[in-house]
């Protein structure tokens, strides 16, 4: 911790320090749960540091906004070697609803909200949601396909633009 | 730095201000601090979700994280971000003289 921005005030209080950071733009990119969840943390952590955030759904990264699809991210139980179990056994039928159900009592233990709800508390919080064009069109999705909360359908050069003085964080 | 004298009492407080000891809190202090982080006057709404962060700091040992803050006061997340701008959980906490919520949800 360093006192650098620590302002201090006449009354001999510090007030709360912002971070450095000042605006983040994370990538989400795959999806599977384990795939989604880091990103939607770290873009509402951001956001509850007061630092802005803009969210970039890609790829297989779009299930996790779409609206028929995102109730139902799963674990990846193949592929998966911290899973800690033999790949022939994560290929089981019943093995990767297995471990999500696992995972997702896990946690609301935790707070952790299914996507759908966090995904609407990271939108009220201020971050802006975006999904991308190439990715929208190669799946052949339109904006309905999604959930409210998602902004627009960009383009790659649009995000950079949206992400000037942003940090980016690809998941 | 740790401590400070604030609406005339002593109070024990960390790098950014947060107390830490919340017996030591009383209501013109949280006014004082409120200012201190940019809240000139803390309305009803503003009271009822310091009550709620002091009540589950007592409870549980730590602050409510957004999700449990906006469950539990059923104040909607928009709004707890307007009543106090960048970072309701921390904000609040420092307000009501309990700890930095230590969650990351």
């Amino acid at each position: 911790m360093n006192n650098q921005d620590t302002q201090t005030l006449p009354s001999d209080i510090p007030q709360i320090k912002s971070p450095t950071i000042k605006k983040v733009s994370i990538v989400i990119s795959r999806g599977s749960l384990d795939g989604v969840y880091p990103g939607l943390i770290m873009a509402n952590g951001a956001r509850m540091e007061g630092i802005e955030a803009t969210l970039f759904f890609t790829f297989f990264g779009l299930e996790a906004i779409t609206n028929n699809k995102m109730d139902d991210l799963k674990v990846a139980t193949v592929g998966n070697p911290a899973m800690h179990i033999p790949t022939l056994l994560g290929g089981l039928p019943g093995m990767s609803s297995f471990a999500t159900r696992k995972m997702k009592q896990q946690m609301e233990e935790l707070d952790i909200p299914p996507i759908r709800e966090f995904i609407g508390m990271i939108h009220d919080s201020g971050a802006d949601i975006y999904a991308c064009k190439a990715s929208v069109d190669m799946f052949g999705l339109t904006k309905e396909d999604f959930c409210p909360q998602v902004e627009d359908i960009i383009s790659v050069g649009y995000f950079y633009e949206l992400s000037e003085n942003a940090q980016i964080i690809f998941t | 730095m740790s401590t400070a004298t604030i609406a005339q009492k002593t109070i024990e407080i960390d790098q950014e201000g947060f107390m830490k000891d919340h017996t030591q809190w009383n209501e013109d202090i949280a006014r004082e601090l409120a200012k201190l982080e940019g809240i000139d006057e803390l309305t009803d709404p503003h009271w009822a979700i310091i009550r709620l962060m002091r009540k589950e700091y007592e409870e549980k040992g730590d602050g409510p994280s957004i999700r449990r803050l906006t469950k539990e006061s059923g104040v909607p997340i928009k709004e707890l971000y307007q009543l106090f701008p960048k970072g309701p959980a921390k904000k609040a906490a420092k307000i009501a003289g309990i700890p930095k919520p230590t969650g990351c949800i």
